[in-house]
């Protein structure tokens, strides 16, 4: 059985920033496993600009952050093995494999750091009724069709939903040529990046349908048209304002969902809300040695916050085979208050916070004007001004050690973050 | 004047000639086109038929409108289940063909390499009147020679069903029922008939046939076939085919029923096919686990205008739903990774039995108003159809070579770590994962184009190896398969077709429309 320090799934940027991280803090022994035939993940066709803004303050194209992240991987000559897709993992952190040069291998590691992404959600999945002819294809996968095969899947689109990559989409398809009718969101408010919808709807004329959604696919054998009806309070299509749009595809960007079969298969307790693993304050899951960062462990809307996200947990993944990440000791659970969808890292291991902790959270709605209210024990212990919070934009709020601590100066039991409205 | 004679006589001799000539030439031409047997339909009955025939000396030929098998019609869209019998009225066709027909499948799904399970069924009724029911079911079940069936007490069905709603009273349990997988059988079929040298032509809809001196001409928009015997299994359209040859018209009328598939993670909710009983309102929705291990809810009962209006619509979805609410209330719609319709093939004869047999038309067979249990009576059904071909005057000499069994097919999932090995060693490309949510290779890929009557396009790859039919149903493998499919089947990547006719899944390269936009605006400017 082969054997490694750290072996980290999936080289996208949470993979290869967690690896660099490693080495930097003086780990050799790193095997990086990802199934495609090139490293950078889902970056790789995100061949748009706006990458790297805080990470690196300019103004990268996908392929050219996961470049800067490639080169120092190569250069610290940690290696990866492409082609080469992981099966499972057991609660024992062994890594079965397989790819066409060693068939089946057993990797046995002294930690394991997940960062496998996310995928698109499917069809299926918003049970829209109708035909099934072809002609219908997720953001991502139409993404890849035309950046990286050099195909145009479509010439008259629809796009449902209007998550970020359906934006770059409707972008993208018109500087090609093609015409984007509308894109048809369900909520009130779109799931994308405000910067997104400006540069990628509005520069371009394309209408941004809210409160709308597609009832009915039509068409034998391709895509001819779709229904689109605006919804009600309660998300259920109203008939009478039903209307018909021709067109020969339909694109679907209705969300990710956090690519976590593999964790299941190890024993990872998974959160119902983020479709990601529980983790603690050291990106670590249930199972102890294993952690997770990136897109599989909650969908980001920036990869700069991936790379964060990947140091951290690279950083624990490096004390813990050196045994300086602490195990026992009082676990503060962080819970999604009122108006918070969810929180994450869901519990906080006092012992092994250095100075700070950072959580990550999204609204349940658009709110203005309105601030974040962090409570222990019904006492407010921070307060954050926010001018503007939608759930398409993930809020980072930073809480000092000492804040985690009540009169008497022992950790509380929890902590609960809202959304306070005045 | 002898001249002009001679030269008269030597212009019709010529002429005569070329008639013969020519005659020759077209009978030759036919004689390539001639069949024993022509079965218009690959459906599950058409496939049946034509394995059946396949034992035997004769020329077979299978006409096909759709780019596969089991892709036009009822056979890819069911229940897949394996009915155990006591449904039919006793004495019909139904009853009888069912019964023997359910036999059958063990021995067919060894041969032929198909995943079936013999999960048994339940009835469940969940009241005291719905019992009532069920012992008529039961009695028609002992008449109709169903073996294995009781009627267990709410106890014994938590037993087997611990899931179900705790509203159950009793249910009639039938162990031979099963569940298979549709498409994968009838493809299984249709290869094996294949081994065994029946002739298959794919996109070809027979448009007409005509009898002349005892041959059928069967043309369909692009050729013509000859045969001394057609079988009708065209499914839907049995009526139109026999309207083409036959004077004693029927009709067909389309009655659908919708369907959702939900994730493996609600496989467990099920271990056996939960059917109601059937009331005044309806046969009601049943709940059961598939042979992969999702959980299949269906199918409504809806009669429509069209034969082609497969489509789902919100109010069949909710129905489906709530009906199968009634037997297992703990399942979550919200995990549904498709949802499909079936159109069942209702014929307008009383009864609604099976029509099954030579028509008035001498040689011409119909096997028409297939509805349930038509997957489960399919391979009596052939056994049937072979006895009338027979009786009908057919010579047919068993043949020697016959093999029933399918080439095996290879599935990485099932295999050992070791059988992975020598496999990857021997083939490299099984080593490489095209679908991860199904783990299926490139490997797995390529041998379902390969074989014979293989996939032609993404949907037909997908009902081989169940690659695209995961939770992420497709969005991260279908690009792949599409670039294998192109690769193996030597054409262009915008060529390469959904489910065959005009159901491209690219529609330009990149750039085009751009090049194009610019052309239009270069010429406005002049
Ligand atoms: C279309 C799109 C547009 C975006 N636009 C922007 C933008 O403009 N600016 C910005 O800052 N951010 C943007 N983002 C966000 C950011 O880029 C992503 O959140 C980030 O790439 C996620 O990184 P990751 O490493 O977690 O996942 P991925 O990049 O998805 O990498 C995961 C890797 O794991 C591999 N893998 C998965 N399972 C296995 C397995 N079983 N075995 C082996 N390997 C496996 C995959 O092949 C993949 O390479 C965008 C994201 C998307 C999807
Ligand atoms: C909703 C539903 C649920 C069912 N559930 C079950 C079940 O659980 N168990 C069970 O035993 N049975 C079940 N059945 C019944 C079973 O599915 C059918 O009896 C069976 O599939 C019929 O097979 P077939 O070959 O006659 O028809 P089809 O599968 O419809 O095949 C007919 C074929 O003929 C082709 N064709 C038509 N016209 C032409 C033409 N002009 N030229 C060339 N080709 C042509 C079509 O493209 C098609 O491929 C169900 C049926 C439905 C609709």
């Amino acid at each position: 059985m082969m054997e490694y320090d750290i072996v980290i799934i999936g080289a996208g940027p949470a993979g290869l920033g967690a690896a660099v991280e490693a080495y930097e803090k003086g780990v050799r022994d790193i095997l990086i496993i990802e199934r495609d035939s090139y490293p950078g993940g889902i970056l790789q066709q995100c061949i748009h600009n706006g990458f790297g803004l805080i990470e690196f303050k300019e103004e990268l194209s996908g392929p050219e952050y996961a470049e800067r992240f490639i080169e120092k991987v190569n250069k610290y000559g940690i290696k990866i093995m492409l082609n080469t897709m992981v099966l499972n993992i057991s609660s024992d952190k062994v890594v079965k494999a397989v790819n066409q040069e060693n068939g089946v291998m057993e990797i046995k590691a002294k930690a394991i750091i997940l960062a496998m992404g996310c995928r698109e959600r499917p069809r299926g999945a918003i049970s829209i009724p109708g035909t099934r002819p072809a002609g219908i294809f997720t953001a991502g996968t139409a993404q890849r069709y035309v950046n990286m095969e050099g195909y145009m899947p479509g010439k008259e689109i629809v796009i449902l939903g209007s998550g970020d990559i359906g934006l770059i989409m409707a972008r993208r398809f018109t500087l090609e040529g093609a015409t984007v009718k509308a894109v048809v969101e369900l909520m009130p408010y779109s799931s994308g990046l405000t910067r997104n919808i400006v540069q990628c709807l509005d520069d371009f004329g394309i209408p941004l349908l809210l409160s709308h959604t597609v009832i009915e696919i039509r068409g034998k054998e391709r895509v001819e048209g779709v229904t689109i009806a605006q919804v009600d309070e309660n998300k259920r299509p109203i008939l009478n304002t039903a209307k018909y749009l021709s067109c020969d595809t339909l694109i679907l960007s209705v969300g990710l969902i956090p690519e976590n079969e593999l964790s299941k298969s190890a024993g990872i307790i998974l959160d119902p809300v983020t479709g990601g693993p529980l983790v603690n304050e050291s990106m670590e899951t249930n199972v102890e040695g294993i952690f997770a960062c990136g897109n599989v462990l909650q969908v980001h809307d920036l990869v700069d916050n991936v790379t964060k996200e990947s140091r951290l947990a690279a950083d624990s993944a490096v004390k813990y085979i050196k045994g300086l990440l602490k195990q026992e000791g009082k676990f503060i659970n962080a819970k999604a208050g009122s108006c918070i969808r969810y929180v994450v890292p869901q519990t906080v291991n006092y012992e092994n916070i250095d100075d700070k902790v950072k959580f990550h959270m999204r609204p349940t709605d658009v709110f203005k004007n309105a601030y974040i209210s962090v409570k222990s024990g019904g006492k407010e212990i921070m307060r954050r001004k926010m001018q503007r919070m939608t759930p398409g934009e993930m809020i980072l709020i930073e809480i000092k050690k000492d804040k985690f601590l009540d009169n008497d100066l022992h950790p509380v039991d929890d902590i609960t973050f809202e959304v306070e409205v005045v | 004047m002898a001249e002009n004679r001679r030269a008269i006589y030597n212009r019709r001799a010529g002429y005569i000639w070329l008639c013969l000539f020519l005659r020759l030439i077209l009978i030759a031409e036919r004689d390539g086109k001639m069949y024993d047997v022509i079965i218009i339909g690959g459906g599950v009955v058409g496939s049946s038929i034509a394995r059946e025939l396949s034992k035997y000396d004769i020329k077979v030929l299978l006409i096909e409108k759709e780019d596969d098998v089991a892709s036009g019609g009822a056979s890819k869209a069911n229940s897949a289940i394996l009915h155990a019998g006591y449904d039919p009225v006793p004495g019909t066709l139904k009853a009888k063909l069912n019964v023997r027909g359910n036999e059958m499948f063990d021995e067919l799904c060894k041969d032929l390499d198909v995943p079936m399970k013999r999960v048994g069924s339940l009835v469940a009724a969940f009241s005291q009147d719905e019992v009532d029911s069920l012992y008529k079911l039961y009695d028609r079940g002992l008449k109709n020679g169903v073996k294995n069936m009781s009627i267990i007490s709410s106890d014994m069905v938590k037993e087997i069903e611990p899931n179900i709603n705790d509203t159950i009273v009793a249910a009639l349990y039938a162990k031979t029922a099963g569940i298979i997988c549709p498409y994968g059988f009838v493809i299984a079929l249709a290869e094996n008939a294949a081994q065994n040298g029946v002739e298959f032509v794919f996109n070809q809809e027979v448009v007409s046939i005509d009898r002349e001196d005892d041959v059928f001409r069967v043309k369909t928009q692009d050729s013509e076939y000859f045969s001394k015997y057609v079988v009708n299994a065209a499914g839907l359209y049995a009526d139109v085919i026999n309207n083409m040859v036959s004077d004693k018209h029927f009709s067909i009328h389309p009655r659908k029923g919708e369907y959702l598939i939900l994730d493996k993670e609600e496989g467990y909710l099920a271990n056996t096919v939960i059917f109601q009983v059937p009331t005044k309102m309806g046969k009601g929705i049943l709940v059961s686990p598939t042979v992969d291990g999702n959980l299949l809810i269906g199918p409504t009962s809806e009669d429509i205008f069209n034969k082609e209006f497969r489509k789902t619509t919100y109010k069949g979805l909710e129905k489906a739903i709530k009906g199968a609410k009634k037997s297992v209330e703990k399942f979550n719609e919200r995990k549904t990774i498709t949802q499909f319709t079936g159109v069942r093939a209702v014929p307008d004869v009383d009864g609604e039995d099976f029509i099954i047999g030579e028509s008035d038309v001498k040689g011409f067979i119909n096997v028409a108003g297939i509805e349930s249990p038509g997957f489960t009576s399919s391979p009596a059904i052939a056994e049937m159809v072979r006895e009338i071909l027979k009786d009908a005057g057919l010579k047919m000499a068993e043949k020697d070579n016959f093999n029933p069994k399918r080439k095996p097919v290879i599935r990485f999932n099932e295999l050992t770590d070791e059988e992975r090995n020598e496999l990857i060693k021997r083939e490299p490309a099984y080593g490489k994962i095209i679908c991860r949510c199904e783990t299926v290779t490139e490997g797995e890929i390529i041998d379902a184009i390969r074989r014979p009557v293989g996939a032609k396009s993404i949907d037909g790859v997908k009902r081989r190896v169940r690659a695209g039919m995961g939770r992420c149903q497709g969005g991260f493998c279908s690009p792949r398969v599409l670039e294998i499919l192109s690769r193996e089947l030597n054409v262009d990547p915008l060529s390469v077709t959904k489910f065959g006719g005009n159901s491209n899944i690219l529609t330009a390269k990149a750039k085009e429309y751009v090049a194009n936009l610019y052309k239009e605006l270069l010429k406005s400017e002049v």
